[in-house]
């Protein structure tokens, strides 16, 4: 329990450390440190699951079990990766004069605020402390998104902190109702605590429980980004700092789905209709769609990319609605392929708009003749999120079709259909971009392209063969949220 | 359910709720900013009237402290935050015309009905008292909604967004007795940080359009134009 303890401690630490010590020139390396050392924190927390099995530390107020403990890894590898990335990325920023030693205090310690935040989210035990939680990641990234101090930047974050706040409201009167249901059967200290809900889900009234993840599923939900409560994800992806948008993209959108799991797994304990699984289903689905198709219009490379998580994102949610072992196997591997390879893009899409001096796609042309690494690197990522076998993404999405093949058959073709949109939306904006003429001028930056490789490299091994003991753990965790295991 | 019948706690609890329902009925009609800050900070005297007194008839020390977080921060230090900012913008003479001013109020009306409606399952379990406190809670989330949605000033966003938190810590206290303690801290620390961050807002959007109208934050588009 001692390394779930380090895993907050650290961050926490990190916060008031880049508060009061300022920026320096070597913060972002230090940034990178604090990061590597929660990164070896959360891999001893999972080596201690791996060996003792579900943790529940001593007061009850965390739980550490295996479907939060690989996010928790998965967390703080791609905060740590990021934070590689954003040490170069944010001086080359301050040296064209777009951010001062005052901002970046606040971005390297907002970067800590947000990384507690998002393990508070995920070790938590209250269901409670995981609304506060959350809305404190909300929080900690607000001023980051108009960190640039552009009015279309503090427009995305006024859009994102309203929205999402409003949104998240929901949520929090959702785990008011919870709560509600739960001091009838329980004792009042402890009824909101996870793993008792859990073990008291079936006494749980049912009709009050669903009212209740309506509220979740509205409130973490426009969190998740799910259509149509999406519109403040592109905005805030497109005007913050690149390694925000990275984090973001890999990390909120994931926890918040974590949280709609979480309060599932208990609405299903309790009434044991498929309400909440449909409604996932159904949200998920369109937000599929409707991203897919938005990907057709879009100008900014950081839109289109964020229209892109929110196509991913509606295929967890609707393989987490699903619900068999296999839908939900496919989810979780999903989660994890989705993260890595976001991050990654959103590293040489940052990268990449150095280069040209825009984000407008446009202007974006001739990458490969100017910089091959960046070039390839964005070809590669978006190859492997559009799908294409033999990466990691394409297993998963293969999956989620068997299991939609199985249980609900009438959905595969609008399935098929949404992938084949997004295909051609994104490949239509990125052909251009990497290939084609460079414009006249155009130099290389230094770039620390190390990030991509690592991650694309993974995602590329998890869909030739995913090793023995992450598919062992993700077989745990499915057995946990769907009751038996897929393999 | 007759009233006369109940003890003198829920009949004073029924009351607090009607009177929150009203305020929030008052503010969504308010066109002028500094009358719609009296009433929500008289929104969040009614709370902490309410926890106090729940505090007291149910013999639950917790609940003092969150009347006095509530009386500190929603009566006190919100509405003061936000009137500094009306007059430092000299906007306090202005009154917003309101479009649709009785479509709203009807709006109003059935997103009350509406929130009946939702909750009604809840009676199954307990007295209708609990699904009037329940309903009344949710509608005055909705409200808020609402509020934010006629309004077209940051400082009017901003009070309909606290209007939704108190909405949520009305059903807090009145439906389980208030959350545990640490996750009334924590939602308290949550709106601290959100005012104190709306504070930052202001000061940004001003500098940046030069007004508080978020009409004219309209630079990004979902799609290409």
């Amino acid at each position: 329990m001692i390394a779930a303890y380090l895993v907050l401690l650290i961050p926490f630490i990190g916060i008031v450390f880049f508060a009061l010590a300022g920026h320096k020139a070597d913060t972002g390396k230090l940034n990178v440190r604090f990061n590597a050392v929660c990164l070896l924190a959360t891999v001893w927390l999972a080596i201690n699951v791996l060996n003792q099995g579900t943790l529940l530390s001593s007061g009850k107020a965390f739980l550490i079990d295996p479907f939060n403990v690989y996010l928790i890894v998965l967390t703080a590898f791609v905060g740590f990766t990021t934070s590689i990335f954003s040490s170069p990325y944010m001086a080359h920023e301050k040296e064209l004069g777009k951010l001062t030693d005052k901002r970046l205090r606040l971005y390297y310690s907002m970067y800590q605020g947000f990384m507690l935040a998002m393990y508070l989210v995920l070790t938590t035990n209250n269901m409670g402390v995981m609304w506060v939680a959350m809305e404190g990641a909300t929080l900690a990234t607000v001023l980051l998104v108009s960190l640039y101090r552009t009015p279309e930047s503090i427009e995305a974050a006024w859009k994102y902190f309203i929205l999402c706040g409003v949104g998240i409201a929901q949520a929090l009167f959702g785990t008011i109702l919870l709560y509600y249901a739960a001091v009838q059967v329980g004792d009042v200290e402890n009824s909101l605590l996870w793993s008792v809900l859990y073990e008291n889900a079936s006494k749980l009234n049912p009709e009050i429980l669903e009212i209740a993840f309506v509220f979740m599923l509205i409130g973490y939900g426009t969190k998740i980004g799910l259509v149509p409560l999406h519109n403040w994800l592109p905005d805030a992806h497109s005007e913050g700092p690149t390694p925000m948008s990275a984090v973001l993209s890999g990390l909120l959108l994931n926890d918040a789905l974590y949280a709609v799991v979480r309060n599932k797994m208990l609405v299903d304990g309790a009434s044991h209709s498929d309400m909440a699984g449909h409604l996932m289903m159904g949200f998920g689905m369109l937000s599929f769609l409707v991203a897919a198709f938005f990907l057709h219009r879009q100008k900014d490379i950081k839109r289109l990319f964020s229209y892109s998580s929110i196509e991913h994102m509606g295929i967890m949610t609707f393989a987490f609605g699903i619900g068999g072992p296999l839908a939900t196997f496919a989810a979780l591997l999903h989660m994890t392929v989705h993260s890595l390879t976001k991050s990654a893009i959103f590293v040489t899409v940052g990268h990449a708009s150095q280069v040209a001096g825009t984000q407008s796609m446009e202007k974006i042309r001739g990458l490969i003749k100017t910089q091959p690494r960046i070039g390839w690197g964005l070809l590669i990522g978006t190859v492997a999120i559009a799908g294409f076998p033999p990466f990691g993404v394409f297993t998963s999405e293969f999956l989620v079709l068997l299991a939609t093949m199985h249980s609900y058959p009438w959905l595969t073709p609008l399935l098929l259909l949404g992938i084949g949109i997004a295909f051609a939306g994104l490949f239509r904006h990125i052909q251009p971009m990497v290939y084609g003429n460079q414009p006249e001028g155009q130099l290389p930056v230094k770039a620390n392209l190390w990030p991509v490789m690592i991650h694309l490299g993974l995602v590329l091994w998890l869909g030739l063969a995913i090793p023995g003991f992450l598919a062992n753990w993700f077989s745990q965790a499915t057995l946990l949220i769907s009751g038996s295991t897929p393999l | 359910m007759n009233i006369e019948q109940q003890d003198f706690y829920t009949q004073a609890i029924l009351s607090l709720a009607a009177l929150v329902g009203l305020t929030s009925f008052l503010m969504l009609g308010q066109g002028r900013l500094l009358r719609l800050i009296f009433i929500f900070a008289m929104q969040g005297f009614l709370l902490t009237l309410t926890a106090a007194l729940a505090a007291y008839s149910l013999d639950n020390p917790h609940l003092y402290i969150s009347a006095a977080l509530t009386l500190v921060l929603k009566v006190i230090f919100i509405p003061w935050m936000l009137r500094r900012e009306v007059i430092q913008m000299n906007t306090h003479r202005d009154i917003e015309a309101l479009h649709n001013k009785t479509t709203v109020m009807l709006g109003g009306a059935s997103l009350m009905v509406f929130s009946y409606y939702v909750l009604n399952p809840v009676v199954q379990t307990t007295s209708p008292v609990m699904l009037n406190a329940l309903a009344v809670s949710l509608s005055v989330v909705l409200l808020g909604m609402l509020l934010m949605i006629s309004h077209r000033q940051a400082v009017a966003h901003v009070v309909g967004f606290m209007a939704i938190e108190n909405g949520l810590f009305f059903a807090a206290i009145v439906a389980t007795n208030g959350m545990p303690m640490v996750v009334e801290l924590g939602v308290a620390f949550d709106v601290l940080v959100a005012a104190v961050l709306f504070g930052i807002f202001f000061f940004h959007i001003r500098t940046s359009i030069d007004s508080l109208d978020v009409d004219r934050l309209n630079r990004l588009h979902e799609v290409d134009k």
